[in-house]
């Protein structure tokens, strides 16, 4: 038994909370509590499963009270009927195998649950329960009582259940029914070209592989003809147009071959070839269920809020329901929904979702307060100015800067390498005609298509899925989710690395305090307690709510110098607290630390440190990066901190502050316009727009589940030093593409030499097609592969 | 010979067939999460001891 974690969370437990219970211990009560309801209901195989599975159990008193509302309750029902409801709920916690054992045993739990399912990948429980004997209500309160806190926001609300795309898979089983088929078909051909049984049959198999080569050919291909239809008459040149041409040559002239008997055509390859490039498609496909890369302000919405009613009463409303001179109750964590002005005495709100900044700012009655502030503290009532959709954040994101999608869309490698592909290959195909049309018409229309179908561009077309899939997987694996496979190619192509401050290169945990100095006894700490408790200063109140809670005493003198420190007099005792110029009994003056000093009863004891956490690793990273990429550091607090950032960062680095969300965004499309290729890392709301003006924008989040703004790829905060690693890897991928392609060619050229010079026998043919595919494909994996793993051999610097 | 024609009649057949019953799988959405029944599957089915804590709560309420 581990004595030093918690036995239910697995979190260090400290001193003197410890709680033991059934010889286990525990880092607080909540913890206790959940292993107390497992133990009673016979459930305890939940930590056999592994170790330390569970989660503490957040306080959630009154906040699922919307989930009385019917209205509310209805559209968040997957399915209604008078015995029977089904909910989905979204678990951000939902991590191991205990995860999905316990909440697949609800039923043990609470009477009135019938099943409950877990989907593992898209960390969501489905549960069927029976309303006469529970309601939603009681569910979500029984899962947050044992740390599986459903998370509903406004987003649920509004696009109830998504429709799953299957399409692509059944396009791969029909293309691999006609493949299959047609090649087992083809065999005797391919081997016995002149006896009296294949003549005697040859047009029953050729007619029959024309048959079956069409669902693959009508169905399974459309992707391409779509796009390539879309490409020309956009005037691009995609990768897709030699592609259907090559498929449409084939088909053709396959189907005229078996008409005039000329041969038994080219259905074999052209059903091939389909499949392969659509299993290219799938792999490149992979998808994080689990992540949302599209989240607006929704996501972060509560559902309902509490309103104050005119008789004093209190209900809950759907947000879309406020209105204008309502008065809603927010609760400790609550996040704002409206903008509005605040009725209690004061309120301390955090912005950091909406600045980065993470000092909670403190509101007096009267005061304007914004939405998307998240309340600290006590409940406070707030009368509403404005509607949800009319309120600053809102009107901030359906802003159009906001809105707008980078218009100049990136170039993929294959399309930038098929514009001059498509029209050198039309090109060559056209004048080899022209050349032979006047010597054998014959022979003229065999050189067309035989260049169309040979050089159709399968490797080009299936390289780049391939390397791209695979990458996209090892990244995945090293906690670097990106949206999809172009997100590499532009990752490559980066030249600017832009980072925010707040959250992004520090951490947004609790800046750390530490005491240096005399140690304080009781007596001591109660004094210094109490004499920061009438402080409104920022750093007091962060003081104040780091020193364990002591008897309330009222100084009999108070005074507080505005940018030095408090003097009090508490019992009799003098207490200094602030700034080394108003002890004036400092000598070192140092700009790396905040420090707040300690001086009582006109002794100086110490000193309170407040950290600002640089995350690990970042000068080394910066150092990395500074030689190959410009960077710059945009942040939206006041520049305090520039000189420690200057010493301890390259030259180089640019840095920018009091840059408000719409002036990042400016900042990046200013570096756009000089024709740099910006890559933007944050992570709050107030990148949002910025990470999406970016070529890329990255999200960086201590815990991948919970949220982060829209962007192109969330990188987990413990992986910040690698980004590095990441930026050279990328470029290593395209490496490979390009390696793949040089082979690819000179297969073609190969293949195309004997083609032409009529040496090449159908039975060859067969073999080379798929064989060429499979050199190339296990290539670009195992490429990808050493690239990674010589990557990780290297200490990461 | 003709018997060939029988033969590859039965064998699309049997090919049309399995095609069919992949669609119907996938769409059923049993492919929709292919990690959690692998673990379902590995949870032991619980012995049902006859329980104490069981009987005690009962008896409580009849208090």
């Amino acid at each position: 038994m581990d004595t030093e974690n918690c036995f239910h969370c697995g979190n260090e437990i400290s001193k003197k909370d410890e709680i033991f219970f059934d010889e286990k211990s525990f880092c607080c009560n909540g913890c206790k509590t959940v292993y107390e309801i497992f133990s009673q209901n016979d459930l305890t195989c939940y930590y056999d499963f592994q170790a330390a599975p569970g989660a503490t159990p957040q306080d959630i008193q009154g906040k699922y009270d919307f989930l009385d509302n019917e209205d509310i309750v209805t559209k968040l029902l997957e399915f209604q009927e008078d015995t029977t409801h089904i909910v989905s709920l979204y678990i951000p916690h939902i991590h191991c195998s205990s995860c999905i054992w316990i909440l697949e045993n609800l039923q043990k739990l609470q009477s009135g649950i019938v099943t409950s399912q877990v989907n593992f990948p898209e960390k969501k429980v489905r549960v069927t329960f029976q309303p006469e004997q529970t309601s939603l209500k009681k569910i979500v309160e029984l899962l947050s009582s044992i740390g599986y806190e459903p998370y509903i926001s406004l987003e649920n609300f509004d696009n109830g259940k998504k429709d799953i795309d299957r399409s692509l898979i059944y396009k791969i089983g029909v293309a691999f029914f006609c493949f299959g088929n047609i090649m087992l078909l083809s065999f005797p051909e391919y081997f016995e070209v002149e006896e009296y049984w294949i003549n005697e049959y040859r047009g029953f198999f050729r007619w029959l592989i024309f048959g079956i080569s069409l669902p693959s050919f009508f169905y399974s291909a459309s992707g391409y003809y779509v796009s390539a239809y879309k490409s020309v008459k956009s005037g691009l040149l995609n990768i897709d147009i030699p592609i259907a041409l090559g498929i449409v040559v084939m088909f053709v002239r396959s189907t005229v071959d078996i008409v005039f008997d000329y041969g038994q055509g080219f259905f074999d390859s052209m059903t091939g070839l389909i499949f392969f490039m659509l299993l290219g498609k799938l792999f490149q496909q992979k998808t994080y269920a689990f992540l949302s890369f599209e989240r607006d302000y929704k996501s972060y919405f509560p559902i309902a809020i509490t309103k104050v009613l005119a008789d004093g009463s209190e209900t809950s409303v759907q947000v879309y329901d406020i209105q204008k001179g309502d008065r809603l109750l927010i609760r400790n964590q609550e996040l704002i929904p409206v903008d509005g002005i605040l009725i209690s005495e004061n309120a301390y709100i955090d912005y950091s979702f909406v600045t980065g900044e993470a000092v909670a700012i403190e509101k007096k009655s009267g005061d304007k307060i914004f939405a998307g502030g998240k309340q600290m503290g006590k409940i406070i009532e707030m009368e509403v100015l404005f509607s949800v959709s009319q309120s600053y954040l809102t009107q901030l994101w359906s802003n159009d800067v906001f809105q707008k999608k980078v218009e100049v869309k990136h170039k993929t490698v294959t399309d930038k390498i098929s514009r001059y592909f498509t029209p050198a290959l039309l090109g060559l195909a056209f004048f080899s005609f022209l050349y032979w049309i006047f010597i054998d018409t014959n022979t003229a229309f065999n050189v067309f298509t035989a260049i169309l179908i040979v050089a159709c561009p399968c490797a080009l077309a299936l390289t780049a899925p391939f390397t791209l899939g695979n990458v996209l997987r090892i990244l995945g694996k090293r906690k670097f989710y990106l949206k999809n496979a172009t997100v590499i190619e532009q990752l490559a192509q980066v030249d600017t690395l832009v980072f925010d401050k707040t959250g992004t290169i520090t951490t947004n945990k609790k800046t750390a305090i530490t005491y240096e100095g005399i140690p304080l006894n009781e007596h001591e700490l109660k004094l210094l307690n109490n004499a920061l408790r009438g402080s409104n200063h920022p750093l007091s109140r962060r003081l104040y709510d780091f020193i364990p809670a002591q008897k309330k005493i009222n100084p009999t003198h108070f005074e507080e110098i505005i940018g030095k420190g408090i003097f009090a007099e508490i019992e009799g005792n003098t207490i200094k607290l602030g700034s080394s110029q108003f002890l004036k009994t400092m000598t070192e003056n140092t700009h790396k630390k905040t420090k707040v000093h300690v001086e009582i009863n006109g002794v100086y004891k110490g000193s309170y440190v407040f950290n600002n956490q640089y995350r690990e690793g970042l000068e080394q990273l910066f150092f990395q990066l500074a030689k190959k990429y410009d960077l710059v550091i945009l942040s939206g607090d006041n520049d305090g901190e520039r000189k420690i950032l200057e010493k301890m960062l390259p030259e180089s680095t640019i840095l920018v502050f009091n840059q408000r969300p719409e002036e990042k965004l400016h900042y990046i499309e200013k570096l756009q316009n000089q024709g740099k290729n910006v890559m933007m890392i944050g992570d709050g709301l107030n990148d949002s727009g910025a990470l999406a003006q970016s070529n890329i924008g990255i999200s960086i989040s201590e815990n991948v589940n919970v949220f982060s703004p829209a962007c192109d790829g969330i990188l987990d905060a413990s992986q910040f030093s690698k980004i590095g690693f990441f930026m050279r890897y990328s470029k290593n991928a395209m490496k490979t593409i390009y390696m793949s392609f040089a082979l690819s060619l000179a297969y073609n050229v190969v293949g195309l030499s004997f083609a032409v010079t009529g040496n090449l026998s159908p039975l060859v043919a067969a073999i080379i097609m798929p064989l060429s595919t499979i050199t190339i494909v296990s290539f670009v994996t195992i490429m990808t592969n050493i690239y990674a793993r010589t990557d990780r051999s290297r200490p990461v610097p | 010979m003709s018997v060939i024609y029988i033969l590859i009649t039965i064998s699309i057949i049997v090919a049309v067939f399995f095609l069919y019953a992949f669609i119907k799988a996938v769409r059923s959405g049993q492919y929709d999460d292919d990690y959690t029944p692998s673990v379902r599957i590995l949870f032991d089915d619980e012995i049902k001891k006859p329980n104490k804590n069981q009987i005690k709560t009962i008896e409580e309420k009849q208090v």
